[in-house]
């Protein structure tokens, strides 16, 4: 089977407008999440990560007007621009441009915003990247709930290994909006603190946003490289809005995901894991983790550094993973205390240099839905 | 080595007409929405399934053409379980979005409801489909300006070669306004249909 790589990568999020500059952040367990008093928003004080738009103003100029565009748009542009400046691969025929989102240019839909409600039609937000960088085939875009970032990884992956493609762009990306603040506030899913995933005190999710983006290439990169070796993405069969109890989805994903990929549980150094801080999906997590032997394997969740940023969250999870591979270092599971699932696992509670060699990035969403992508360091 | 696909069922649902494998399957006599179609179907048919009615419109849709799919498959129960979900349409959950905007678009009167936005996502009717079944494969929703037979076949061809499937329920669903249409076929590497562009495009148009 043809073998896929990933060669670049940039974050977009409060914490930074690069890869590194979110890394140094998590380094140092400095968070995105703070408290909001926006009316326009939420009529409750709420805590978020949201990115300064006059900042993100900033550093779209040498893109474009910043007017001309919607907040998501300019987070995915500048994201995506990092990445295709990196990349040094050539946009051609044979160049794929993936999107994940869950609710796109939402905020559009209400009268008072300035855009038209078009924009709200996520082929109109595809169209507006794919014209901005030239890109020639027709845009795909994942919309698949909360996995829709790390689905797209596994999209990308096995569109290349068809031989259809020989490169594929992702960029991923959401905003914090009063459409799903409002949501989820109504579901009473929102964590009156930052969210504390894992933890016994957990009460909910803190919503973020966050733009990210990824070459993935059949082109084996000179030097150390990373390669997605395996992916399954399954379905709980269970309930809409509520994870399976027995964690089914998303332990078929990773045996899915583990058997493509030929790994064992012991030969996984590292698991980025979903962890929203719901008490239920946390609790599932654990236990389909248990299922598949990975109890002991060091695992955090990014939200406690960002918040659920939906759309985007597998893939910018995912980068910090990469990140991981690179350096050797393990980053903390910001707001853990003390374990409040019923089932071992092993929660990072220090950033600390091991060997990292093979992770395992998951994701789990409504509608029942599981992925389950394997990463490998290849040293050069 | 790249695999032949072949298609073994296909369902067009629209203007209140199924069409089952190119032959008519149901047509109201009536006119009516879509709501009120989606409930004559599901009488017609003989369904049993009081979630049914629970469910936003770009469910019920998703609901009913994999319905009449899987019931005309001859798959055993046990290939059921295992059948990859890969739909695809335009207007994602937007039908559904715009009436949760209604609930929070006055700030004197902001009611937003979990049943409304726990439909704000186009997989959920995957989602219903699999509960409904004991569906455990593999899933994915994609949207296109228009409906993508070719990228479709891409995907279904990589879950075969992946053997992450053995049949996948591919399709079309879109509910926009008062406008839907459903296209959903199933692909495997044995069937009566063939599985490309000309084939597809003919039956989803109707023509």
């Amino acid at each position: 089977m043809q073998e896929v790589y990933i060669t670049a990568d940039a974050i977009v999020s409060p914490l930074g407008f690069s890869s590194e500059e979110n890394i140094r952040c998590i380094t140092e367990e400095q968070s995105a999440i703070t408290l909001h008093k926006n009316t326009a928003l939420l009529p409750s004080h709420f805590f978020a990560g949201i990115i300064d738009e006059a900042e993100l103003n900033m550093a779209f100029q040498s893109l474009g007007n910043p007017e001309g565009y919607t907040k998501l748009e300019k987070m995915m542009l500048l994201s995506l621009q990092k990445t295709i400046l990196d990349a040094t691969v050539e946009i051609s025929d044979k160049t794929a441009l993936l999107i994940s989102t869950t609710k796109g240019n939402i905020e559009t839909l209400d009268p008072k915003n300035p855009f038209s409600e078009e924009l709200a039609y996520l082929p109109a937000l595809a169209y507006r990247i794919k014209s901005f960088f030239g890109f020639a085939q027709e845009p795909i875009i994942v919309s698949n709930a909360c996995v829709s970032g790390i689905l797209a990884v596994a999209v990308a992956k096995q569109l290349l290994q068809t031989g259809c493609y020989e490169n594929v762009f992702i960029v991923a990306g959401d905003t914090v909006s009063k459409f799903t603040l409002s949501g989820f506030s109504a579901f009473q899913a929102i964590s009156d603190t930052p969210c504390k995933p894992y933890s016994k005190t957990r009460n909910g999710i803190t919503l973020g946003e966050a733009a990210a983006s990824v070459c993935v290439t059949t082109k084996k990169p000179n030097g150390n490289c990373i390669q997605i070796i395996g992916n399954g993405s399954c379905n709980d069969a269970n309930h809409i809005s509520g994870p399976s109890r027995t964690g089914e989805g998303l332990y078929r994903s990773i045996q899915s995901a583990m058997k493509e990929a030929e790994v064992g549980a012991t030969e996984i150094d590292f698991i980025s894991a979903h962890g929203t801080a719901t008490t239920f999906n946390d609790e599932m997590e654990a236990i389909a983790f248990n299922r598949a032997h990975l109890e002991t394997v060091p695992l955090h969740s990014v939200k406690g550094y960002y918040g659920h940023t939906l759309g985007a969250s597998g893939l910018l999870e995912a980068i910090v993973g990469f990140h991981s591979m690179k350096k050797n270092i393990l980053y903390t599971s910001l707001g853990m205390d003390e374990l409040g699932v019923s089932q071992p696992i092993n929660i990072i509670k220090e950033v600390s240099q091991q060997n990292v060699t093979t992770f395992l990035k998951t994701a789990s969403g409504f509608g029942g839905c599981n992925t389950a992508v394997i990463f490998r360091k290849i040293a050069h | 080595m790249k695999k032949s696909t072949y298609i073994q069922t296909f369902c067009l649902i629209e203007n209140n007409t199924v069409v089952l494998n190119g032959k008519e399957l149901f047509a109201s006599k009536l006119s009516p929405s879509f709501s009120a179609f989606a409930k004559e179907l599901y009488r017609e048919l003989g369904f049993r399934y009081p979630k049914f009615f629970k469910m936003d419109h770009l469910s019920k849709l998703t609901f009913l053409a994999a319905e009449v799919l899987l019931q005309n498959s001859g798959l055993s129960e046990t290939d059921k379980k295992q059948i990859a979900i890969v739909l695809s349409n335009k207007s994602a959950s937007l039908d559904t979005d715009r009436k949760h905007q209604e609930t929070i678009q006055d700030p004197e009167n902001c009611y937003p409801s979990p049943s409304i936005f726990v439909y704000t996502l186009p997989n959920i009717g995957t989602g219903e489909v699999c509960i409904r079944h004991g569906i455990q494969g593999e899933n994915a929703f994609f949207v296109f300006s228009e409906f993508n037979p070719a990228f479709l076949k891409t995907y279904a061809t990589s879950l075969l070669q992946l053997q992450k499937a053995k049949h996948i329920l591919c399709g079309w669903v879109d509910v926009d306004k008062e406008a839907y249409k459903a296209f959903v076929y199933l692909v495997s590497e044995e069937g009566t249909f063939p599985n490309d562009d000309a084939f597809i495009n003919k039956n989803y148009t109707n023509n």
